[in-house]
């Protein structure tokens, strides 16, 4: 089975500090890292590849320096990686990203399966996955938890959905964005390390994948980020105890009743 | 074919920054290796620290093998007997990842070091094909038993012997070692005993051989989840296949093999004082005592800032030698037959340099754990913080593998033996100087980076050469009996092995990437410098008084004062620098 995963490098943000002052992210000396859900989405290719055969491609568009996450994926065990890296790309949203990991998918080949991360946690969108289908007009699954059987022509699979799951089918191609649960990334290995570290990694331009320039990048993008801002925080919760369920409630009342809402 | 570094020739010669071997040199692969393991420790050996020192059944050795099976434990082992056969700097930088685990990391280390490599480097086609592919998989673990009741630093007072059984197949073993890493779980035990007892050999013992049994494990002050008990052998019957390297040359594997122990030993005390640090520099910032974090606090901040110093002291020194000895490998011809002998052999040229990162780094070790516990307070005294297992885990270091006593009187005796066997000129450049002492000289004033530094280095440097060579020609074959004086040298050799490697590595950085780049490393030497003069003054002189009287001595004083004219610097100013950096981070910090 031919696979892509996209991934994307992000900033550790367990690492990451905010400035007290202004309240924004310190991104300096951040260690950058594979996206997490990226990760599982590698590792569900992977176990799909070793069940049926096949190849697996990670793609990623960002910086020179996203060919350090590209590795990490090559020494985790994926056969190839690509990276997009293009000055032409920079400011993407969603859809212009999206649409130009498609481009990409395009160029590799004719993948049965697309796997991504259910969203990256710098951005925090959960679009670019459904953005890629979209733009390939693939079938897609998202918030998927577990992938219970692969056959040839399909996929049977879990979404998490609120309060539980739904299982459905999803005919292949498709695109499968997947959640933290579905499976434990494994470890790069000594050897895939040294592997990883020998391999030459392409890098593609946006003229490379064939993309057109009004729909990349900048400039390419439908959203345009106004400003950023740390949200004001709001009054401290209060919580009420008390003996019974009963008294409680009663307490609420009275403050409800004091504050003149009911 | 690059020319080889004379082991301890640094104390004679100029040595250039681009000879020294950096962590700023790792490459990408180095890098990757690191941060594997790293994430390897954090996420799944400290989550389960308390299940490893209660020795719960299966976990460190469960550990061992998913290391093993991602390729870890066998970087050192070539592919042909299921290894990585990565470079030695690779190794290191396991090793020091590694050490973050505490109880976890001496299981690793006694496996993957003293325990596998005798067979890696002694041991026959047939040995390693049987026993090496087990070992790099982590399926088997290794013991190391040398150490007995009556023999410890004394190792070769051995009392265990071994005789041929009347039919030849067997060599039965009687004896029993003492405080044996690894002794619960080991599958292989590689041991030595004197057959006949006179011929001190290297066996290879099975643990589930006829006649071996383990004794109950010790209750120890720290590293409580490593397992350390007795084996004893009574008529065990170990096969003739499995005697190691030769008979009678037991010596050559149980040494050569501390060697490589000890600089590994080095780089895990440098991991754990990293961690130490962190953990320290943390909590500084987290809690608030009269309305201001820890950190704020100018005595908080100069400990955090020699922590670091220290640390990065011992890092460099250790990459160092890690660089020395990976040249000394890739210089061999590693598909030879006796390959692993010769860089065994080729290592026991740098046991100068083992014996001092195994000093220095379990010293500093002890030095930044306890400073991290003081750090801490009284939380740093309860069991509910990491520092408090760190500070106990510490001390052992300076104990085993040789404690630091004895490979304080290795390395003069190494350096001496050198010396008479002309390996370095350690007699000439002492004749030399002594010629020179006598000349009126003026210091010039340098303004190179470091300038001042490096010329505190290379009076070390002479300090210690007058210092050897007065003693020498008093004492003779006999200076071996004044364990006062050679001590004194050990420190002396530590020392200018230390400053000298973590001014080299500034100026490296600083050609690298330039002087903003090198800016912390060069504040730090420059600490560690001005600390290290008056030190050096104190030392030579109690040995100069030890041996000699009235002019003599009076005039060796004075040329010690010229040699030790230094400037002092304001380094309350430089470590509040040093720790600032360090406090950004949170961790240990070299370049900003
Ligand atoms: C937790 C633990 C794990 C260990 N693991 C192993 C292992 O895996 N394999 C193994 O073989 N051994 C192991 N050892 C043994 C260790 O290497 C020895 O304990 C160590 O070499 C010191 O020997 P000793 O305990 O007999 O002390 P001694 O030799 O009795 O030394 C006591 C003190 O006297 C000093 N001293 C001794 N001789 C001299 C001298 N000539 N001049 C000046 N001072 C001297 C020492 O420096 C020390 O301070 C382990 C020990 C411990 C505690």
């Amino acid at each position: 089975m031919e696979i892509i995963v996209c991934i994307k490098q992000v900033p550790d943000t367990t690492e990451v500090k905010i400035d007290p002052v202004k309240g924004t992210l310190i991104r300096e000396g951040v260690p950058s890292i594979v996206n997490p859900f990226d990760k599982n989405a590698l590792e569900a290719a992977l176990q799909i590849r070793e069940q049926k055969g096949g190849k697996v491609t990670v793609l990623t568009m960002g910086p020179p320096q996203a060919v350090d996450a590209l590795r990490e994926c090559l020494a985790m065990g994926a056969d190839e990686a690509v990276l997009l890296s293009d000055r032409a790309f920079a400011g993407a949203d969603s859809w212009a990203t999206s649409y130009t990991l498609a481009k990409a998918i395009e160029k590799v080949g004719k993948p049965e399966l697309i796997f991504c991360g259910k969203q990256a946690i710098d951005g925090d969108t959960a679009q670019v996955g459904p953005g890629i289908a979209e733009h390939l007009g693939l079938p897609q699954a998202t918030y998927v938890q577990k992938i219970r059987e692969v056959q040839s022509e399909q996929l049977l699979v879990e979404r998490a959905i609120e309060g539980g799951y739904e299982v459905i089918t999803v005919p292949l191609p498709a695109m499968i964005a997947v959640e933290k649960s579905i499976n434990e990334p494994r470890f790069p290995t000594m050897m895939g390390t040294m592997k990883a570290h020998k391999k030459t990694i392409p890098t593609w331009s946006a003229a490379d994948i064939g993309a057109e320039a009004d729909k990349i990048g900048l400039d390419g993008s439908c959203t345009q980020v106004k400003r950023v801002f740390a949200p004001e925080r709001k009054g401290q919760g209060e919580m009420l105890t008390g003996e019974t369920e009963n008294e409680v409630c009663l307490l609420l009342l009275e403050k409800l009743q004091g504050a003149k809402i009911v | 074919m690059t020319e080889l570094i004379k082991g301890g020739s640094f104390l004679i010669s100029q040595t250039e920054p681009e000879q020294v071997y950096t962590p700023e040199d790792f490459n990408d692969f180095h890098k990757m290796v690191s941060d594997t393991v790293a994430s390897f420790i954090k996420e799944k050996v400290l989550p389960v620290t308390d299940s490893i020192e209660k020795m719960e059944d299966g976990v460190t050795v469960g550990l061992l093998r998913q290391m093993g099976e991602l390729g870890f434990v066998g970087s050192d082992i070539p592919e042909k007997f299921g290894g990585a056969e990565a470079d030695k700097i690779t190794s290191l930088i396991i090793a020091e990842q590694v050490s973050r685990g505490g109880s976890f990391s001496v299981a690793f280390g006694a496996h993957t070091g003293i325990g596998t490599l005798p067979i890696l480097f002694f041991g026959n086609e047939e040995q390693k094909k049987r026993y090496l592919p087990g070992l790099a998989s982590g399926q088997k673990v290794a013991a190391y038993a040398l150490t007995e009741a009556e023999a410890g630093s004394d190792a070769m007072n051995a009392k265990t012997r071994a005789v041929l059984s009347e039919d030849g197949k067997h060599y039965i073993l009687n004896g029993s070692k003492q405080f044996i890493t690894n002794a619960s779980w080991a599958d292989v035990i590689v041991t030595y005993a004197k057959v006949d007892g006179q011929h001190f050999t290297a066996f290879i013992v099975d643990r589930d051989a006829p006649g071996v049994s383990i004794g109950a494990e010790e209750h120890k002050m720290g590293i409580k989840g490593s397992s350390t008990c007795s084996v004893i052998f009574e008529d065990a019957k170990v096969p003739v296949e499995n005697l190691l390297g030769q008979l009678g040359k037991g010596h050559q594997v149980a040494f050569n093999i501390l060697n490589i122990g000890r600089y590994k030993l080095g780089v895990g005390c440098s991991g754990a004082a990293k961690y130490a640090l962190e953990l320290a520099s943390r909590y500084a910032q987290e809690r608030i005592q009269f309305n201001l974090p820890l950190a704020k606090f100018g005595l908080i901040k100069s400990k955090i800032a020699d922590m670091n110093i220290r640390t990065y002291v011992t890092e460099s020194i250790c990459y160092r030698t890690g660089g020395l000895i990976n040249s000394l490998v890739e210089n061999l011809d590693m598909d030879a037959e006796d390959a692993g002998q010769k860089v065994a052999e080729g290592i026991q040229e740098y046991a100068t340099e083992c014996s001092i990162v195994k000093i220095v780094g379990s010293e500093t070790l002890d030095f930044v754990a306890d400073e991290a516990v003081q750090i801490h307070g009284g939380y740093g005294y309860s069991q509910e913080y990491a520092v408090e297992r760190i500070y106990r885990d510490s001390r052992i270091n300076r104990i085993f593998e040789g404690t630091n006593e004895i490979n304080r009187l290795i390395i003069p005796a190494t350096l001496l033996k050198k010396a008479q066997k002309g390996e370095i000129p350690l007699i000439q450049a002492a004749l030399k100087l002594q010629e020179e002492l006598l000349m009126p000289t003026m210091q010039e004033e340098s303004d190179e980076l470091l300038g001042k530094e490096v010329q505190a280095i290379e009076n070390f440097k002479k300090i210690f050469l007058l210092i050897s060579g007065t003693a020498a020609q008093k004492y003779g074959e006999k200076l071996i009996k004044e364990q006062e004086i050679l001590g004194r040298m050990a420190d002396m050799v530590d020392e200018i092995f230390s400053a000298e490697t973590a001014m080299l590595r500034a100026k490296k950085i600083a050609a690298a990437k330039g002087e903003d780049a090198a800016a912390l490393a060069v504040k730090m030497t420059v600490c560690y410098v001005n600390e290290l003069v008056p030190k050096f003054e104190a030392w030579a002189k109690e040995v100069v008084a030890a041996m000699e009287e009235g002019d003599t001595r009076r005039t060796l004083f004075s040329i010690l004062r010229k040699l030790t004219r230094y400037e002092q610097e304001n380094v309350f100013a430089l470590k509040r620098e040093i720790a600032d950096a360090v406090l950004k981070g949170n961790k240990y910090t070299v370049t900003v």
